[in-house]
């Protein structure tokens, strides 16, 4: 166990963002290197995989994430991402690689217009993907949601490829936001870019009540290592 | 040169500010069978070609200033 390599991994601070210091902690915990990298730097270190953290970049002006996208760090994160590299976006985060591009859709306010922040139940429709593998499929999950924006929105046409190509990898099981079809998190079509809105950096730690945050940053790693390992 | 752009929600968008602004209005009395909330941004440019500003603000509006999944726009250019 103490001897297995800890992979490294990016955590990206844009101004606003509030989460990415409990990302890089729950990273640390569960068998990472995190490193924090400011939204300024062009280049990303050399790293097995990066996150997206939650909060507010840059103040969530004129859409969630549509700012943040236009990040230095942002065209590195593209590039990574285009070569295969593993990218996890959390709440915000999520917000940002949906505005990217490199994510499908989008997230529009919830339809409650009330800011939600508590414990959701989630389904894993797809345990067979790098974030995913440490659940099991069908697999019910307690992780916290807290934002005021997270309903995903994709048009019928998007959704039927969606779900065809089983992309949706989250579901919630009572919807907090109104997203379509209680999509919680989406993968792209290969895979290696994942968002969710749930933050499962806030649930790895029995006292917070519950654990299960860790079997979605822990797959990460996991798979963050074995990238690691195959390179070497 | 003076730029006014409109973004709204798609129709079809579910628009929660459009249902309390129209929820709103009906308990004030005002007969409102729907309400839309979008924005409008307003830009002072250098003046120039119009067309060329149109198009370049076409650019601006697809890349940034709204989201053609959801939001469609409108520019409107007065010298």
């Amino acid at each position: 166990m103490t001897d297995r390599p800890r992979p490294r991994i990016a955590v990206v601070t844009f101004p606003g963002s509030n989460d990415d210091h409990d990302a890089a902690l729950a990273l640390e915990r569960l068998g990472a290197d995190a490193t924090l990298v400011w939204h300024a730097e062009p280049e990303l270190p050399d790293v097995a995989g990066v996150v997206l953290p939650g909060g507010f970049s840059y103040g969530d002006y004129l859409r969630c994430g549509a700012i943040a996208r236009f990040a230095p760090v942002m065209g590195a994160v593209r590039r990574f991402a285009d070569g295969g590299g593993l990218v996890l976006g959390i709440c915000n985060g999520f917000q940002v690689l949906c505005e990217a591009g490199l994510l499908p859709g989008v997230l529009r306010p919830n339809a409650s217009l009330s800011f939600v922040c508590r414990d959701v139940g989630l389904r894993i429709e797809q345990a067979d993907t790098p974030f995913t593998r440490r659940a099991e499929p069908g697999q019910t999950l307690t992780i916290p949601v807290k934002h005021g924006e997270g309903c995903y929105v994709a048009n019928a046409e998007l959704l039927a490829e969606l779900e065809a190509s089983g992309q949706v990898v989250l579901r919630y099981e009572a919807n907090p936001n109104g997203s379509i079809a209680d999509i919680a998190g989406v993968a792209n079509e290969t895979n290696n870019v994942f968002g969710l809105m749930p933050h499962p950096e806030h649930a790895v730690d029995p006292l917070l009540g519950s654990t299960d945050g860790g079997l979605i940053l822990g797959s990460l790693v996991d798979s963050a290592r074995e990238r690691l390992l195959t390179a070497a | 040169m003076r730029a006014t752009i409109l973004v709204r929600p798609k129709p079809g968008i579910l628009d929660p500010q459009g249902e309390a602004v129209q929820s709103s209005l009906r308990q004030l009395g005002f007969h409102v069978d729907e309400a839309r909330v979008g924005r409008v941004i307003d830009l002072e440019l250098d003046d120039g070609d119009k067309t060329a500003a149109r198009a370049e603000l076409e650019r601006a509006c697809e890349q940034l200033l709204a989201n053609p999944l959801i939001e469609s726009y409108e520019i409107a250019l007065e010298t």
